[in-house]
């Protein structure tokens, strides 16, 4: 696991330490709803928590009760094993020790949420991790009045636009179609959750056999209830590299370089990630090809999202932050951050790997 | 445009050389002839001076994407790179431009006179006609530094196949004064340009650093010896009454020594000579700090010349009496040399000594001497060798002195460019020193980004995002907790530096994880290595 550094406070001046008096607030363990008792994406063993989605840094072991959408549920209980888990639908209000919360698609992964929190009139919205373009795989983000937002900046600079992912997975099935032409297999990075399978649903299955990594096999698997999928090939010990060539495999961040892709060769290597808009981050991943692919928000997503919420007082959480919340006070906004344990889409060449739990 | 760009987007996406070769033949396959001379120009570096500053290049970039200067530059430094920096920012992903790299060349070649206002509206108009990448490359046009991976070596390997022009002539051909505004693409290359060949330099050869034990070399008899001074590589060239002196970086530098300018009498024509730029002071060789003072110059005061007058140490002869004779042996071309000097007396003009050992433990002492000699170490040459074209193996090897060392704390650290953006990798490091109220503190002493596995870097970069105290745009001060053994060449006194010395090619040899700070050396430990 990773080390976790208690950072006691900031020192920007800007800062701003939360009132006793908000309906949510920041504390060692998560987000927290003091009137209703209630964490959201907590970090640390809770009572009660309620979850945004399945990533591993959103959904973590040892709460003693979690609340998500239904379809949220399997990846949890693929993820954590077997834990006491309330399914909700989206829309659907219910009460906290007086407090109204429902939940919302963010649009992010399959079953992603966003939160709403109710208490006398006052609305505030926890986006989790979210992003405005629909992917076709999961249920899109819809923006959510509200007084106060909280929300991610993970791509919160005006460096990140992405194109329309119509554009992006015809570069991918050329790339295929073209490594197929010279003899050699396509292996394609991206998260085994979320990412993995938007990969999956829009791969060309007439160009040739899609392969997978276990770890994304496991986790597809889950989800073939819920999404239509085409059919794909777990490589396992006795699969023969012949049968491989010019298909594409699909395989989490951490397979690159490992000795899992000796049986692969000859191939070429593509990564898709909303970090792979920047060349230094493709070259320090020494991937071939980088496909700009992201589950967040880009920087006129994250701007355009928050001015449809209607929100006055904007909380940042994790991702440019300080650059982000700078901006929207300049516009306007009553912005600050607030530090958490999420990761966002993490550059994996950059910090610690990411975790991939299968 | 279209095709240079693509041409660009193919070699940054490859790190194999094969391929990258592949796309640059390809392209000159099919390139227009003066897209051919303009793409040779600007991969070996000779693109049109910058015509507006980056200062300016920012601002329009934040007008045209819309948004605060101060949020363009936050972007700036997490991206990393100026002109893919302006690219990202800048909304407009349509290619609309039908114009030529060559026609956009020769318009930025015009447009450096222009008003501000031209400027402006003529590269906002451009970026906003390009798709992403051709506005990247077009930027790197601008912006200066085309460094994509692309060495002239490639360029050349690629150039050969296409042309049938053997390598090494294609490398001769490339060098010198020759501007793609003037010359054409079929004059480089098959022609014969009686005035460019007058001050054409050969391609320089280059040795790699020593990777074998000496004795492995052979017979010490078949190998000369000569101390690497630390200089400015050049060669000096007498051809037609006139003298010319360019550098290894393929810079003509002849104005900037105008005392070598005299020699001109002395040698004879159709000569050129391989040597080092030295500054020599009161009769010893100066410090490469000393040089530094004239490198910058372009116009040379006379006091700067009484300050820090430079020599030309020279070692070998590649052209005498207008006959190329790279081909003879180094010990043919050494004699040579060696006769040629005797009957010149010139102080400006010296020669490096050639050394044959019995020996390959005297070679060792001799090494040991180097830095009372102020040379960098020693230069092994096999005999028999002809002088060859570019870096390669097996003839010529440098064995650099040891470097230096010490170790220092990590104070600030700034993000990364290339590869490294968006990574904590450039540090700065400070050693102890008793300030005047008796207390120890870091003084900063060397900056260094070179040394650490990517591995390594990712862990420290994750430490300093722990430990950061404050933070000053890109740069950002941290609780000092890190210690680090540092190399460096040499070592002067300066008043330019607040710790009073400078360093010269500072780098991290290992992370010290062994030592807590106040294991960490002093600036007393560092100055007592200042040679007396």
């Amino acid at each position: 696991m990773k080390s976790r550094v208690e950072i006691p406070f900031y020192n920007f001046e800007y800062h701003r330490f939360m009132k006793q008096s908000d309906l949510l607030v920041f504390n060692s363990k998560g987000i927290y709803c003091p009137k209703a008792k209630v964490y959201l994406d907590p970090w640390r063993p809770v009572n009660q928590a309620i979850i945004t989605h399945g990533h591993s840094d959103h959904a973590r072991f040892g709460h003693k009760s979690y609340l998500t959408h239904h379809s949220n549920i399997p990846i949890l209980k693929h993820r954590l094993g077997e834990i006491p888990v309330q399914g909700v639908a989206w829309n659907e209000p219910f009460q906290v020790n007086g407090v109204t919360f429902s939940l919302h698609p963010a649009g992010h992964i399959i079953g992603s949420s966003q939160v709403r929190v109710e208490y006398k009139g006052e609305v505030w919205v926890f986006t989790g991790d979210y992003k405005d373009e629909d992917d076709g795989v999961a249920v899109p983000y819809e923006p959510i009045k509200c007084q106060t937002m909280i929300t991610e900046c993970t791509f919160g600079i005006p460096a990140f636009k992405w194109k329309p992912q119509v554009q992006v997975f015809e570069e991918i099935n050329k790339w295929w179609l073209g490594n197929k032409e010279e003899g050699k297999t396509s292996v394609l990075f991206g998260y085994s959750l979320g990412k993995a399978q938007r990969i999956l649903k829009y791969l060309d299955p007439s160009i040739g056999k899609i392969f997978t990594h276990g770890a994304i096999e496991n986790m597809t698997e889950v989800l073939r209830t819920q999404i239509q999928l085409p059919p794909t090939n777990l490589i396992t010990r006795e699969t023969k590299g012949k049968d491989i060539q010019g298909g594409i495999v699909v395989a989490p961040p951490s397979a690159h370089g490992s000795p899992w892709m000796r049986k692969l060769v000859p191939y070429e290597t593509g990564t898709c990630s909303g970090w792979m808009a920047f060349r230094g981050a493709r070259r320090r991943r020494s991937t071939d090809k980088g496909f700009v692919i992201s589950d967040h928000c880009d920087w006129q997503g994250l701007l355009k999202s928050i001015k449809s919420s209607g929100a006055e007082r904007v909380i940042c959480t994790h991702g440019y932050t300080d650059i982000f919340s700078k901006y929207l006070r300049e516009i306007g906004y009553d912005a600050s951050v607030e530090n958490t344990n999420y990761e966002g889409e993490v550059d994996e060449s950059s910090n610690s790997i990411h975790q991939e739990v299968s | 445009m279209k095709k240079f760009a693509e041409l660009i987007e193919e070699l940054d996406a490859t790190t194999k050389t094969n391929r990258k070769v592949a796309a640059l033949a390809a392209y000159f396959e099919r390139a227009s002839e003066s897209d051919k001379i303009w793409t040779i120009a600007v991969l070996s570096h000779r693109r049109p001076p910058r015509p507006v500053n980056t200062t300016l290049l920012r601002q329009y970039a934040a007008e045209l994407a819309e948004i605060p200067l101060w949020l363009f530059e936050d972007s700036y430094h997490i991206v990393g790179d100026l002109a893919e920096a302006i690219a990202l920012v800048i909304p407009n992903n349509e290619m609309k431009s039908q114009k030529s790299l060559a026609g956009i060349l020769e318009e930025l070649i015009l447009l450096k006179p222009k008003s501000e206002e031209e400027k402006k509206n003529y590269v906002q108009e451009m970026w906003l006609q390009l798709d992403y990448y051709s506005r990247f490359v077009f930027t790197k046009l601008l912006t200066g530094g085309f460094r994509i991976g692309i060495s002239q070596k490639l360029m050349t390997k690629a150039l050969s196949q296409v042309t049938e022009v053997p390598e090494d002539e294609l490398a001769y051909r490339l060098m010198g004064n020759w501007s793609p505004a003037t010359t054409s693409f079929e004059e480089l290359i098959f022609g014969r340009n009686e005035q460019a060949y007058v001050s054409k330099p050969y391609p320089f050869y280059l040795a790699y650093a020593l990777e074998s034990e000496l004795y492995e070399l052979g017979e010490v008899s078949e190998w000369s010896a000569e101390h690497k001074w630390d200089g400015i590589r050049g060669q000096l060239i007498c051809r037609k009454s006139e003298l010319f002196i360019w550098t290894r970086g393929d810079e003509l530098v002849s104005d900037k020594y105008p005392e070598m300018l005299e020699l001109v009498d002395f040698l004879p024509d159709g000569t050129v000579l391989d040597g080092e730029i030295l500054p020599f002071i009161d009769g010893e060789i100066g410090t490469f700090n000393d040089l530094q003072t004239r490198i910058g110059r372009k116009i040379v005061s006379k006091s700067l010349l009484e300050k820090v007058p430079v020599v030309f140490r020279t070692y070998d002869l590649l052209e005498i009496n207008g006959l190329d004779i790279r081909e003879q042996n180094y010990l043919q071309r050494r004699y040579k040399l060696e006769s040629m000097l005797q009957s010149i007396s010139h102080p400006v003009l010296q020669l490096s000594e050639r050394m044959q050992f019995n020996s390959w433990s005297e070679v060792s002492i001799e090494r040991g001497l180097a830095r009372e000699k102020r040379s960098e170490g020693l230069m092994l040459k096999r005999n028999d060798s002809p002088y060859r074209v570019g870096r390669k193996k097996g003839d010529w090897w440098k064995w650099k002195t040891d470097p230096l060392t010490i170790d220092a704390v990590l104070t600030y650290a700034m993000r990364g460019h290339g590869r490294r953006t968006n990574l904590f990798t450039d540090y700065t490091f400070g050693l102890w020193e008793t300030n005047s109220d008796g207390k120890q503190e870091l003084v900063t002493f060397a900056k260094a980004y070179s040394g650490l596995t990517d591995k390594e870097f990712a862990q420290v970069d994750a430490i300093i995002k722990k430990t950061t105290l404050e933070r000053f745009g890109p740069v950002r001060s941290v609780e000092p907790t890190l210690v680090f053994e540092l190399a460096f060449e040499g070592i002067t006194f300066s008043n330019r530096h607040k710790s009073g010395v400078a360093v010269r090619f500072p780098r991290i040899v290992r992370w010290r994880k062994d030592k807590s700070i106040v294991d960490a050396n002093t600036l007393e430990d560092l100055k007592a290595l200042i040679p007396k």
